[in-house]
């Protein structure tokens, strides 16, 4: 059996069109995560390059027919961080390409399956990831920067990277990550490599501003723990500012609720109908 | 007062409105701040379980007006503040900035008069565009009786508009709400809606035509504040919907609010009865239900035990079982915990294979209450349950569970 450690979705591509081309059935070839055995397993099998580069010249000319929803499929897929994605996908891609051009409705298969599974979680996290970002304003050589640090579960820097480049085009910002870091300078997005958590500023003042905000908008009338903690686990809150107020909000709920309902009308001093002017 | 105070009693004045919806419009980023994907994101989740996607705010908190299950009438003793234009601009900028936000949702008590008070928030939504290049999700409030041209410059910088229906029937705001009219209220609808239309089909043939109100509109109606029956609420949203092709109506559960008027039941908010409704809702626009078929003059509520489909079908067994391998599409709908995804997902896997009892687990069908009601490629003895008087309770296990766990999720998807 060839082994070849794999890190990226380009990277899977090619080595499977090679094997494609040579007939490797996908019980003859282990791709192994190229992240992993870098750190783990430093000899295991080969890199992808040194797997091209043995590779006969043939290969680049072949063309093979996948659905295009393959290819969506397997670019979230390759973002998981599952050991086993990269075998997982090449043994998708020969059987769609050996008699089961279909394979992919059968939703109930195995295969198929987990592949939709490893997708849904991928996508799942890229939408964490949108929406639990909280940059942070700093001043650098004079200018408003705005700098996060956040943990993904999965590799999804690189997916993400368009949305925030389209939504925060007219501000300098930079979103550390463990893995990687992404940089706009309101013309080009740059990648580095990743950092720690103390490589991004502790505190943005504004953050008593939100957290303001968050109070008042919950009604302490409904609690839905469950519901929250769903949408919202635990593991994203050391990076949520206003997740810090959560416990004084429930330790106070009980007491605010039974005020309101104990409070009947008064109607001691009725609101003018006319309000102030704008100061 | 300083802008924090404001905003903590802004904030708290104005989330009784449950919307909280960002999706529905796109806006390309690029040029100015910001953009709009056409999916909704939410940025955090209170404790009540609701998601915080929009910077929820009225402008002000003062009223002319004296709805008795508004914290904000008149004659309540509720702590009072307004914003200025420029703080509701500025706030919404640096919220959205550290990504904490995807837009505003401005709403505003009565101050003075509804052309006014409709003035002020067409302001703030103008200068966001205009003058910070703003492309986030902006919702503004339409004031019923503000004049039709203030109407018309909100639907032109807004995402989306809405009036609110408040209480489900007319009577129901005679009750508790004597300076509002379902006349006017609709009237401004019917504004909306006229304009919504126009500008789609002037963008049907000029591509660069400008966008009215492009998440177009919605409401939302309180319940469990007065006497009207799930009957007349879903009467009153069916309608809605047809006429006004509103995107949705949103059902907000009485709360008990801070000073409130005595006439009104002070007690925890039916939160169970508002998810039945929020799923009924969901039958009659992704299901093809009618109102009518899922209440009935017999039943004029919706059974809190049970989902309104499971109910449906319990009262209709002479329907199932249904051949998940056979049915079409619309008798597919109809089965108690199958959900449209997976009935898309159905109609495409058993073009390859035969459906059987292992294939709807994997895609998580709700076996325990779907299974009678199912004729599968294999054995499925659970289908000798249909004509039994157990039904309802073998079934109903399945129910407690998901109404304890799945609550949350249901009413995002809408799948059940």
């Amino acid at each position: 059996m060839s082994e070849i450690a794999v890190k990226t979705f380009d990277q899977w591509r090619e080595v499977a069109r090679c094997a494609l081309v040579a007939g490797s059935d996908p019980a003859a070839i282990d791709l192994q995560d190229g992240w992993q055995s870098q750190t783990i397993l430093p000899l295991a099998g080969n890199t992808a390059s040194s797997f091209l580069a043995e590779m006969p010249i043939q290969q680049a000319t072949s063309d093979f027919k996948v659905p295009r929803s393959f290819l969506k499929l397997a670019r979230y897929v390759a973002c998981h961080r599952v050991v086993d994605r990269w075998n997982l996908l090449y043994r998708l891609l020969w059987r769609l390409t050996h008699a089961e051009p279909q394979l992919l409705e059968i939703s109930t298969d195995d295969d198929v399956y987990l592949a939709r599974k490893w997708e849904r979680q991928v996508r799942r996290d890229t939408h964490k990831m949108k929406a639990f970002v909280r940059f942070r304003r700093c001043i650098q050589e004079d200018r408003e920067w705005f700098v996060a640090w956040y943990r993904s579960d999965h590799r999804v820097v690189r997916l993400v990277a368009p949305f925030f480049a389209d939504r925060f085009a007219s501000m300098h910002w930079t979103i550390l990550t463990p893995d990687e870091s992404l940089c706009w300078d309101l013309h080009e997005l740059r990648f580095g490599p990743g950092a720690p958590r103390s490589s991004a500023p502790n505190r943005d003042d504004l953050e008593a501003m939100w957290k303001s905000y968050y109070a008042s908008t919950f009604n302490p009338a409904r609690i839905k723990l469950n519901a929250m903690n769903a949408e919202m686990p635990r593991r994203y809150w050391p990076t949520l500012p206003e997740t810090e107020i959560i416990d004084d909000l429930l330790a106070n709920a009980p007491r605010r609720v039974a005020e309101m309902t104990k409070e009947s009308t008064r109607c001691s001093r009725p609101a003018s109908h006319e309000s102030p002017v704008d100061s | 007062m300083d802008v924090r105070n404001k905003l903590e009693i802004l904030a708290d004045a104005a989330k009784y409105d449950a919307s909280c919806a960002s999706s529905g419009s796109k806006r390309k980023g690029g040029a100015g701040l910001g953009n709009s994907t056409g999916v909704g994101l939410c940025h955090s989740y209170t404790p009540d379980g609701r998601c915080v996607s929009l910077l929820k705010i009225l402008l002000t908190n003062y009223c002319i007006y004296d709805c008795r299950f508004c914290v904000n009438r008149v004659s309540s003793s509720t702590p009072r503040a307004r914003f200025t234009v420029d703080e509701v601009v500025r706030l919404t900028i640096d919220f959205y900035k550290r990504n904490y936000i995807e837009g505003l949702f401005l709403s505003s008590g009565i101050i003075r008069s509804p052309d006014y008070t409709m003035e002020q928030l067409v302001e703030v939504a103008r200068r966001l565009r205009l003058e910070q290049g703003f492309r986030g999700y902006i919702h503004l409030k339409a004031i019923p009786l503000a004049a039709e041209e203030l109407i018309v410059a909100a639907g032109h910088w807004a995402d989306r508009l809405s009036a609110n229906i408040e209480l489900p029937r007319q009577s129901d705001l005679q009750q508790l709400a004597p300076d509002k009219k379902r006349i006017d209220i609709e009237q401004t609808m019917a504004q909306v809606r006229g304009h919504v239309d126009e500008a789609q089909s002037e963008r049907r043939r000029f591509h660069k035509a400008p966008p009215f109100a492009p998440a177009g509109q919605s409401t939302q109606m309180v319940i469990g504040a007065t006497r009207s029956t799930d009957t007349d609420i879903l009467r009153t949203s069916a309608e809605l919907y047809t006429k006004y092709r509103l995107r949705r109506v949103y059902y907000s559960a009485f709360s008990p609010i801070p000073h409130a008027d005595s006439r009104l039941p002070a007690k925890s908010p039916p939160l169970l009865r508002e998810h039945r409704l929020y799923q009924a809702d969901w039958l009659m626009r992704f299901y093809g239900f009618e109102a009518t078929e899922i209440v009935t003059p017999k039943a004029p509520n919706l059974d809190l035990n049970l989902d309104p489909k499971h109910a449906w079908a319990l009262r209709n067994r002479g329907l199932f079982p249904v051949d998940v391998n056979k049915a079409d599409r619309e008798m597919l709908l109809r089965v108690p915990g199958i959900g449209t995804r997976n009935v898309a997902r159905i109609l495409k896997l058993r073009m390859h294979r035969a459906i059987r009892l292992k294939d709807l687990s994997r895609l998580r069908v709700a076996l325990k209450r779907a299974k009678p009601f199912l004729v599968t490629a294999d054995h499925n003895p659970a289908v000798f349950l249909l004509d039994s008087e157990r039904l309802q309770k073998r079934t109903q296990a399945g129910e407690r569970q998901l109404l304890l766990f799945d609550a949350a999720k249901e009413a995002t998807t809408g799948e059940f």
